[in-house]
């Protein structure tokens, strides 16, 4: 097959569909080998990011989806009824701090913000931003949080990888890693390198 | 419903403590902790001028601010150095700062990102055919997590709304109510037109007992029921006994047997 041809396959897929494709289900409903795909993924993706087209081609939460670029987003939204997530600065600081800590405890996070954070986080739950990722192994079993598959896909993510890297401290012992093992699975969906 | 004042809106006393370093040109690491401890008890001062409830986090700070100026005037206590854990409060703090202000610049990083639903757009979800809905629902995947399930919980435990029906009360009318409905019409008058008679019924139920009523009057013969011209109006005549009101045993000549039903 022409990779023009499966090029434009995909693209109509892609633009049919009302929900991210991971490449599994490309490759099952095109009928395809990964390796063609790839490439034709990654050509659209590069014609989509040329000037003058109105939709881009994000790789979010391990699927790919056709969205609108944000440059014309004053004109999307006409058409749209629903109102656009809003967050606060407190909200946005501490979904910072969950992204990058987690699994991280509401003590832990108020330690870092020096603020009452229980609402904020209720707030983030409620907005299915963040969710309860289990309880840690340590006195009173607090419940630890983690952000979820939507933050991803709201923020035009492919995995926690993505987030944009923190800048270093002299100290280095604020990696990001996490601080307990737990029985997490933290949307690692495969990340596909090609 | 009260306002909520906010100065500047501080997060909290290390968003404000970042600021004041930013905004004398500090430097994280050589922080000057009288000036910064000065104009951080100002700032307190201010939002209590302005009857602001200062968050006791606040207070703790300007404590922790204060005992870190005492040190720099006293020679270092055995005490605290023998006591403490080997950390420097004043690094400490510093390092709380470095931290924060790192998370703070990330949150900052994320807000620019091109957003879901602010920025960017994906198609609508479309209108499912019921086939394929119910395909979905064969092999759908559901990812439920303890929040859903509390959430879940706390939808059931919430008091539920009052359904916003309005109900119409069924008003039973019983056959001999209808009479006296009918009598009221007829009441002290030779004749009533047919129309006249049902000008006070409020529902088809009214209606139909009524006529009901005005068809078990007739066969009572107390009433007379005539039409002079054709297709022309119809008129009830009263006998004598409904005209002057002298029906007092009317109910009980009723068959209200047969209207059970009603």
């Amino acid at each position: 097959m022409q990779i023009s041809d499966l090029k434009a396959r995909v693209e109509a897929v892609l633009f049919s569909s009302d929900t991210a494709l991971s490449m599994a289900k490309l490759e099952q409903v095109l009928e395809v080998d990964t390796q063609e795909l790839r490439v034709a993924l990654q050509q659209l993706q590069q014609e989509c990011h040329q000037k003058g087209r109105g939709v881009i081609l994000q790789e979010v939460a391990g699927g790919f989806q056709l969205r609108t670029r944000p440059e014309y987003a004053p004109w999307v939204m006409q058409l749209r009824r629903t109102r656009h997530m809003n967050l606060s600065r407190a909200a946005t600081e501490t979904l910072a701090i969950i992204a990058y800590r987690q699994p991280v405890t509401r003590a832990e996070i108020e330690g870092l913000r020096g603020v009452d954070s229980g609402g904020i986080v209720r707030t983030l739950l409620e907005k299915d931003l963040v969710r309860m990722a289990g309880k840690k192994d340590a006195p009173g079993r607090p419940l630890i949080y983690a952000t979820s598959a939507r933050f991803l896909e709201i923020f035009g993510l492919n995995s926690l990888e993505d987030l944009p890297t923190l800048r270093d401290l002299k100290t280095d012992e604020l990696d990001f890693a996490p601080a307990v093992e737990l029985e997490m699975d933290f949307e690692s969906k495969e990340r596909e390198e090609y | 419903m009260a306002y909520e004042v906010k100065l500047d809106q501080f997060e909290g006393p290390l968003d404000l403590l970042l600021h004041l370093v930013h905004k004398n040109e500090m430097d994280i690491q050589d922080i000057r902790i009288a000036t910064i401890t000065a104009q951080y008890l100002e700032h307190l001062d201010m939002m209590k001028a302005r009857n602001m409830d200062v968050a006791s986090e606040f207070l703790v700070m300007a404590a922790t601010l204060l005992h870190l100026k005492s040190r720099t005037l006293l020679p270092p206590s055995r005490v605290e150095m023998e006591d403490g854990d080997g950390q420097d409060p004043e690094e400490e703090l510093k390092a709380r700062l470095l931290e924060y202000q790192r998370y703070k610049e990330g949150a900052q990083q994320l807000e620019e990102y091109p957003r879901l639903f602010r920025d960017v757009f994906p198609r609508p979800p479309l209108e499912p055919e019921a086939a394929e809905l119910a395909a979905k629902a064969l092999d759908a995947q559901i990812n439920i997590g303890l929040y859903d399930l509390v959430r879940a919980l706390d939808n059931v435990l919430r008091p539920k709304p009052k359904p916003a029906v309005h109900r119409v009360e069924g008003g039973a009318i019983s056959i001999t109510q209808g009479v006296h409905m009918l009598l009221q019409h007829l009441h002290g008058r030779e004749r009533v037109s047919f129309q006249r008679c049902f000008s006070a019924t409020t529902s088809r139920l009214e209606v139909v007992v009524q006529f009901m009523a005005l068809l078990e009057l007739a066969r009572l013969q107390l009433l007379e029921l005539q039409q002079h011209t054709r297709n022309g109006m119809i008129y009830l005549y009263p006998a004598q006994s409904l005209r002057s009101g002298s029906y007092t045993d009317i109910e009980h000549m009723i068959d209200v047997e047969a209207y059970a039903n009603f």
